[in-house]
């Protein structure tokens, strides 16, 4: 209902435009920074744990470089950023939306006869979309990456070992799953807290509540994704 | 002119207007007043149409505004402007863009167009020099002004405020409250202020209709309101010791 509100034809398209561009400089490069960091991190715990787990001398070093470059291309790449990022775009969404929304902005929109919902809402879906793949991407080189380092760095693993492995059965279809989870997942954030800031009722604790609520539900909403995405996808 | 011919609105099974017909002139001020929570803010929201009213009609003009759809409604949107209770400035947009927001939205002016009429709005209210500013860095007079400024950048044939001086000072009140007489007269707009500022009322009112409860109690204008023997009318409006002081001289 809520999404077939905000599909009906766009009145001005100059409007909706300068509110796209701001919101894929504010989801794009506004959560460069945190995602860095994360995945960095993040792709190093993960080339540790595994040469830890997959001690036996059977067992080449360079499987380590295929293990951590699955795990972080198939699920740590998309899922635990789309995580973050629910935490970090979705609840500044609610607020911003849920602001609006008791301030009254959303009916001074209203009165000057715009779709509030389309407007306010439909770019931000448009820009999370678009933007989310390339973000996801980049984690993936960043947590290789950050493997990579931390496992020469602390010796674990040598570089040759580790590059070798990363380009042993490499497959692509694998980053076009990860690009399809990445996608859904945007969707899923940016409707989702829309939805919780749009409904909004009361003062700014309810603001508060929506802005929690926004996180809380697209995390869990994105976890039951992931797992019918992988089910139906993968097997 | 509008109209109101009995309407009443519910919220969940409770009524919060009931019954109430009144008429509002073009080219003067009419002036909504009631305590709080008596039913002014809906009701200003059911005439434009950000609320739906259960029973009744609403007439602009001789046409009927309750009951169409919102394409409907379209034609009327650029005919109406409103001042929100707390301003309702957009956060995201300086002062210039703010005001210049409806005219994007209605009309087909260039750059340049659009920047003179919204400097024209900003002198109308005293604001001559606030183009960059962003709604945080005003004062809340200001963003009362601004709201003005952007409910008549598009020339509106009818002007809505809801407590346009609610939390100023009593000199920056009276500064608003002239405008928008002076506004409604020059334009000559049908002005409906909700109010529950009792200078406002000796200072601009023209038309009075007193809301009690959700139902139309009493109306006339400043000459009746102080000789009114209403015992609702005179709590609300002589609420103070002063006040009553006054009336009784
Ligand atoms: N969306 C809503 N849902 C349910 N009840 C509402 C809603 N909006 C207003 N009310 C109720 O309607 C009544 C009238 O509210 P309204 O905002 O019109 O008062 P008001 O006269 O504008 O008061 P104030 O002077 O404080 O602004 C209040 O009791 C309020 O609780
Ligand atoms: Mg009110």
């Amino acid at each position: 209902m809520f999404v077939k509100d905000m599909m009906n034809r766009p009145e001005k398209f100059s409007i909706y435009w300068k509110q796209f561009v701001r919101e894929l400089d504010n989801f794009g490069y506004g959560s460069l920074g945190i995602v860095a960091l994360v995945s960095t991190f993040m792709g190093a715990v993960i080339t540790i744990q595994t040469v830890y787990n997959l001690f036996n001398p059977l067992i080449p070093l360079s499987a380590v470089g295929i293990v951590a470059r699955d795990s972080i291309i198939l699920e740590f790449s998309p899922t635990m950023i789309s995580l973050v990022l629910a935490g970090k775009i979705g609840s500044s969404i609610a607020s911003e939306i849920g602001t609006m929304r008791v301030t009254e902005q959303i009916d001074a929109l209203e009165i000057m006869g715009i779709n509030s919902a389309a407007y306010l809402v439909l770019p931000k879906v448009v820009a999370a979309v678009l933007i989310f793949p390339f973000v996801v991407t980049i984690s993936m080189f960043l947590g290789i990456f950050g493997g990579w380092i931390a496992g020469t760095a602390s010796g674990v693993i040598p570089s040759v070992d580790y590059i070798q492995g990363l380009q042993n059965q490499f497959i692509p279809y694998n980053v076009t799953f990860a690009i399809i989870k990445s996608i859904t997942f945007a969707y899923i954030i940016t409707t989702v807290s829309s939805y919780h800031g749009y409904h909004t009722k009361g003062g700014a604790l309810e603001v508060g509540k929506s802005s929690t609520d926004a996180v809380v539900y697209s995390s869990i909403m994105i976890l039951i994704f992931d797992y019918i995405l992988t089910q139906l996808i993968l097997i | 002119m509008i109209e109101l011919k009995k309407i009443s609105k519910r919220f969940e099974s409770r009524n919060i207007l009931s019954d109430v017909s009144a008429t509002f002139q073009k080219g003067h001020i009419n002036l909504v007043i009631g305590g709080s929570g008596s039913g002014k803010t809906v009701m200003m929201k059911c005439m434009v149409g950000l609320e739906e009213i259960d029973e009744g009609e609403i007439i602009y003009d001789g046409q009927r505004f309750s009951g169409l759809t919102k394409k409907e409604r379209k034609p009327y949107r650029q005919q109406i402007g409103m001042v929100f209770q707390g301003g309702a400035l957009f956060d995201s947009l300086n002062v210039e863009q703010n005001v210049m927001f409806p005219l994007s939205m209605f009309t087909e002016m260039s750059l340049e167009e659009k920047r003179d009429r919204v400097n024209f709005c900003l002198k109308r209210v005293n604001l001559p020099t606030a183009q960059k500013l962003m709604p945080s860095e005003l004062s809340g007079g200001m963003k009362k002004r601004v709201a003005i400024a952007r409910a008549i950048a598009t020339n509106p044939n009818y002007l809505f405020c809801d407590e346009p001086n609610s939390g100023l000072d009593p000199r920056t009140s009276i500064v608003i409250d002239n405008l928008i007489k002076e506004i409604t007269e020059e334009f000559n707009i049908t002005t409906i202020v909700n109010t529950h500022d009792m200078n406002s009322v000796l200072e601009i009112g023209d038309k009075i209709i007193f809301l009690y409860q959700g139902s139309k109690w009493w109306e006339g204008n400043v000459d009746d309101i102080l000789r009114t023997d209403n015992k609702e009318i005179n709590d609300f409006i002589f609420a103070s010791k002063l006040a009553k002081g006054i009336k009784k001289v």
